[in-house]
């Protein structure tokens, strides 16, 4: 029996025009800029420049581009800590994301967070959130305000496949589908369970998407390396949440080019498997969509050039930001600000 | 003023601040058509409609992260974990997630929630439902924590609570529902961490929390009229904020010094008092302090074994009487 890991997706792409050259232009260029800045993140890393650790979505760029063009401003995203890629593309500064990684005092939480933890509250980045699963029972509390208060914002919960298989990702889905809340689960199939082929340890073949029946929700399945495909699965779901007609569950199909962490080698890949994924690296898919619709090389390597400028200037910023300010050591633990627990 | 049970107490404290407060909603097990398991929410529900009083399923994990999400975006949710000892399957958001989202954000992250829970012993249900598990909270950065003793406490610190900007734990005392105290008319709304002298003396400090209020001044009582030792009693009330102020002060003119917790021994909220005093004011000690509390076990399900296992008065009373007259 074939796998899921044997399949790679096929594109759905058709020339039909209905996301338009903006915002083509603007999903390809997230696309680049999250892979110039976790490409960048891993060479810091490699100089001891980045510390601690680091999940890459490098591979997985669509998934986050295609969503995050499709929302509006206002719209909340929860994001686990493989979550630079969803933090870039809500327009978070890349100074800001590699000045945390970097722990520096520009950072986007002055090295209180570090790479697991990316928050951007101005950007509707409601979180990054480390312990597995913990943030979608929270995705349908943030969407449970927008019902109650009858705002008409989205929250969009992305999520790895490892995280079907544990209880809150259950209690989750049962809770937003029984409350009828204006949430976008999305589960970024990358394949593997940090080092284990999720169809190992899965007892069925699309670990999110074969789970949606028993929420009462629609089986959908995209080709998450394909931004287009995205964008349009991600707008139909939001139009569902607005409209006030109860969550989706998304799987979206990808591949992640490196390890699962900054420690993992990932030598327990088949071999010629990481090959063909490339073959479907969604920066090349898009590259050709682009060509298809008329837009020319040169365009293409001005964004390239851009973004590369962009990434090599914050980095530079980054490098000579100072180390995080010892009077933050103890500073807002409460909303006083301070961490006094005794009078 | 009107006499009111602890229970009742609940229920007013909860109606006093969703009537002020549009923002404030509820949602917990079976808490809203059944009135709660300890009918301790009876009539939100009719009062306050389905949007804001919310049944929820057995999905503590769920209860918990979507209170969080709410109070993150602007509600400020009350979430009912039916029973303390449940904490343990929906821990990480009480220990990893509110209560540290506001210091990984560097203050980005707001988190204004109250969990209610009924905690403690005496009702015979075993290991697993009768808990004293405010240890568990106090030990974490970020959290608030307080546990009333009487009718009026619970509604001005639930009062507190909701209109306190971090996330607090509300142990209500499984045992204390049924009790019944004076509680004025109005509002009523009390602050976040301070211990109250509820019985002033001059010999000794108790210092105890919840049901072991009650239970340290009857024993106080039985000090004085069978040997005339006069025992202050001090009801602790908030561990986080600790009132230290109050429990200093108290030492410092009894010179002995006594926790009653209904916690297990290990890491109970008494030896990081204990631990307090004697670095503050250890010269102002006349003799050890000491702990008395639930011993290192689980607790048992028999009335003969729950009642040996949780401090009684009696043991109170013995242990106090004899410390001082040692």
């Amino acid at each position: 029996m074939a796998t899921i890991q044997d399949r790679a997706p096929a594109s759905q792409a058709s020339l039909n025009d209905d996301i338009g050259e903006e915002k083509r232009l603007a999903m390809y260029r997230m696309q680049v800029e999250i892979r110039e800045a976790e490409q960048r993140a891993f060479d810091l890393f490699l100089q001891n420049l980045v510390k601690g650790t680091s999940h890459l979505s490098l591979g997985q760029e669509a998934v986050a581009a295609g969503f995050a063009t499709a929302m509006r401003p206002g719209d909340l995203s929860f994001c686990t800590y493989r979550g630079h890629a969803h933090t870039l593309a809500r327009g978070v500064p890349i100074a800001k994301v590699l000045g945390e990684l970097m722990q520096r005092d520009t950072g986007l939480m002055r090295g209180k967070g570090g790479s697991m933890h990316l928050t951007s509250v101005d950007h509707g980045v409601m979180g990054s959130y480390a312990i597995i699963g913990a943030h979608l029972p929270i995705a349908c509390g943030a969407a449970w305000r927008a019902q109650y208060k009858g705002q008409k914002d989205v929250t969009v919960c992305f999520f790895g496949d490892g995280t079907t298989n544990i209880g809150a990702f259950h209690e989750a889905l049962n809770f937003a589908a029984v409350w009828k809340l204006p949430v976008v689960f999305v589960c970024e199939n990358n394949l593997y369970m940090e080092y284990t082929p999720i169809g190992d340890v899965t007892a069925v073949q699309h670990p999110a998407a074969d789970r949606a029946a028993s929420y009462g929700l629609e089986r959908i399945i995209v080709d998450g390396n394909d931004a287009d495909a995205v964008y349009r699965a991600a707008t139909t779901a939001y139009d569902k949440a607005r409209a006030g007609h109860g969550p989706s569950l998304i799987e979206c199909l990808t591949y992640r080019h490196s390890g699962h962490s900054r420690a993992d080698p990932a030598k327990y890949r088949p071999e010629g498997e990481l090959e063909r994924w490339k073959q479907r690296d969604p920066i090349k898919i898009y590259r050709e969509r682009l060509k298809q619709f008329g837009v020319g090389d040169d365009v293409i390597a001005r964004i390239d050039a851009d973004v590369r400028k962009q990434v090599d200037e914050a980095t530079e910023q980054c490098k000579a930001a100072p180390p995080p300010s010892p009077d933050i050591l103890t500073s807002d633990v409460y909303a006083d600000g301070g961490f006094a627990w005794r009078n | 003023m009107a006499e009111l049970t602890y229970r009742d107490a609940v229920i007013r404290g909860i109606a006093q601040e969703m009537s002020r407060d549009s923002d404030v909603v509820f949602l917990g097990e079976d808490v809203g058509k059944s009135g709660g398991v300890f009918k301790a929410t009876v009539g939100l529900f009719e009062q306050f409609g389905p949007v804001r009083v919310r049944d929820t399923p057995i999905s503590e994990q769920a209860i918990l992260g979507a209170a969080m999400g709410a109070a993150m975006t602007g509600l400020k949710p009350i979430a009912e974990i039916m029973f303390s000892d449940f904490f343990a399957v929906c821990f990480d958001y009480i220990a990893n997630e509110f209560a540290k989202s506001r210091y990984m954000s560097n203050g980005q992250l707001k988190c204004p929630l109250v969990v209610r829970t009924g905690n403690g012993g005496g009702a015979r249900f075993g290991a697993q439902h009768s808990q004293s598990v405010e240890n568990w909270c106090m030990m974490i950065p970020g959290l608030k924590v307080v546990a009333p003793s009487n009718p009026r406490d619970v509604i001005g610190l639930m009062a507190a609570a909701v209109r306190d900007p971090d996330p607090v734990i509300f142990f209500e005392h499984k045992s204390l529902y049924p009790t019944k105290g004076e509680v004025p008319d109005g509002e009523i709304v009390d602050t976040l961490g301070s211990a109250k002298i509820v019985r002033p003396g001059k010999d000794a400090t108790i210092i105890a929390l919840a049901l072991m209020v009650p239970r340290a001044l009857a024993a106080a009582e039985k000090l004085k009229s069978e040997h005339g030792i006069d025992c202050e009693v001090v009801d602790a009330r908030s561990l986080v904020p600790l009132d230290t102020q109050t429990i200093l002060g108290s030492v410092s003119r009894t010179h002995r010094l006594f926790t009653v917790e209904e916690n297990p021994r290990l890491c109970g909220w008494g030896a990081e008092i204990v631990s307090i005093v004697a670095d503050e004011a250890f010269y102002e000690l006349d003799g050890p302090p000491v702990r008395i509390t639930t011993p290192h076990i689980p607790l048992p399900a028999a009335d003969v074994l729950e009642d040996m296992a949780l401090p009684s008065v009696e043991r109170i009373a013995d242990r106090v009487r004899r410390s001082l007259q040692s």
